[in-house]
């Protein structure tokens, strides 16, 4: 039997996943995101996340595709204002770092092991209180670093999370005076019938 | 395993003293390659995340002590959605009785349930497009309202002349301490799906606290 039609169509789609595939970064912990009807596509730079697990342990990370040394920045303005005395190297494994979630205190600690072995670290998350606590910093000199750029500000939750932890991450944003976020979510349809479903019809048909 | 075609026995002999040619055949097992293409697509099947995630938008509003900077609700146009734990809701329209009356049950499903004293609870969506349809059929052209269809009329909206109908409607989300991060995005999401413009998170007041307590404390 001939079968290199078959193995044609099979490279074919071989090559798709190829193109298709994107490596997910990894992180220090998993998320469940929630699902909701948004369409917005997630920025890859100028943007700041702040992570918070099932079990409230918040994390904090720098999206910088295109522009990595901008996270160098970051961490050198917190170094200076917060005087944790970090070395070049210690620095430099901050930007290797997906996300960190551990006290100012502990900072150098977490950056002092080599990237590949930070996973096996167990991050007790950054200290927050109803004034923002610790994350208030990272977010102010973050936000300082960018200054002049359209900075986004990503909110990434897990499904079991409670709402505190949810509104004590708002207060520390609400404390710099940002008070425009963006969720992380899963994308899920509009239910048929909704109002939003009959808007999103209307615009679909009004573009043919 | 490249198998070698020994050649037809079929070819020309030009005299006895001559050799057969051998043929090499340009078949070659083509089975290993396959093989391992189909592994590598197995493991791009696996791996490929196809839903991206998305954003959403949330845009809280400045915490002021002022008195006069807090947005004034319309007491008809109030819904009060609280979410609690164990992914149960309450609301209430307008006030709150005194006498808790107007306070009742609903569910994040898309049927309405039996509730525990008998009665049915009405799914949370149900209960905000009822709300919405009420303050639409009560509402009453104003000045104010002028403005808001002016607005929308500029900015090309082609339904301005509906903009202002819902003017009246305020959702309030009270998430409690034990509602999680999703009840507070789901709810939020409902708020998306049936275009409700104007909502705001707020925190429970101990009243409602107490009457959530004390109903969760009788299931």
């Amino acid at each position: 039997m001939d079968m290199t039609p078959f193995v044609d169509v099979a490279f074919l789609i071989l090559t798709f996943f190829i193109m298709a595939t994107k490596f997910k970064p990894e992180e220090p912990v998993e998320i469940k995101t929630p699902n909701s009807v948004s369409t917005k596509e997630l920025p890859e730079s100028d943007a700041i996340q702040v992570t918070f697990d099932s079990t409230g342990r918040v994390f904090f990370s720098v999206l910088s595709e295109k522009d990595p040394k901008i996270k160098y920045d970051v961490i050198k303005n917190i170094n200076d204002s917060r005087s944790l005395g970090l070395t070049e190297a210690e620095m430099k494994n901050f930007v290797r770092a997906p996300a960190v979630g551990v006290p100012f205190s502990g900072l150098k600690q977490l950056l002092a092991i080599p990237q590949e072995d930070q996973k096996n670290f167990k991050q007790p998350g950054i200290p927050l209180d109803t004034l923002g606590g610790e994350l208030y910093y990272w977010i102010r000199d973050a936000v300082g670093t960018f200054s002049g750029r359209k900075l986004q500000y990503l909110i990434k939750g897990d499904n079991n999370a409670k709402y505190p932890a949810f509104k004590q991450v708002l207060n520390a944003f609400k404390k710099n005076e940002i008070f425009k976020f963006q969720m992380i979510t899963m994308l899920e349809d509009a239910p048929a019938g909704s109002e939003l479903a009959i808007i999103r019809n209307r615009e679909r048909a009004a573009s043919k | 395993m490249a198998s070698i075609d020994e050649g037809g026995g079929g070819g020309h002999k030009k005299g006895p003293g001559v050799k057969k040619a051998k043929k090499l055949s340009t078949r070659v097992d083509m089975t290993p390659m396959v093989d391992l293409g189909f592994l590598l697509i197995t493991f791009f099947i696996f791996t490929t995340t196809m839903s991206s995630p998305t954003t959403m938008q949330l845009f809280m509003p400045k915490d002021t002590d002022k008195d006069e900077d807090q947005n004034k609700a319309k007491e008809s146009g109030a819904l009060t959605i609280m979410m609690s734990k164990d992914n149960h809701i309450y609301y209430y329209e307008g006030q709150l009785k005194e006498d808790a009356s107007n306070f009742k049950q609903a569910t994040f499903g898309s049927t309405a349930i039996i509730g525990p004293n008998g009665d049915s609870v009405l799914p949370v969506r149900t209960v905000i497009i009822r709300k919405k349809r009420d303050v639409i059929n009560a509402h009453v052209h104003d000045a104010g309202c002028e403005k808001i269809q002016q607005k929308a009329k500029e900015q090309g909206d082609p339904n301005w002349q509906k903009s202002c109908l819902d003017k009246d409607l305020v959702v309030v989300i009270k998430p409690g301490e034990l509602a999680t991060y999703k009840n507070t995005i789901d709810i939020l999401d409902e708020m998306a799906i049936s275009d409700i413009r104007r909502y705001a998170m707020v925190d429970l007041f101990p009243i409602e606290q107490e009457l959530i307590k004390r109903t969760e404390g009788g299931n």
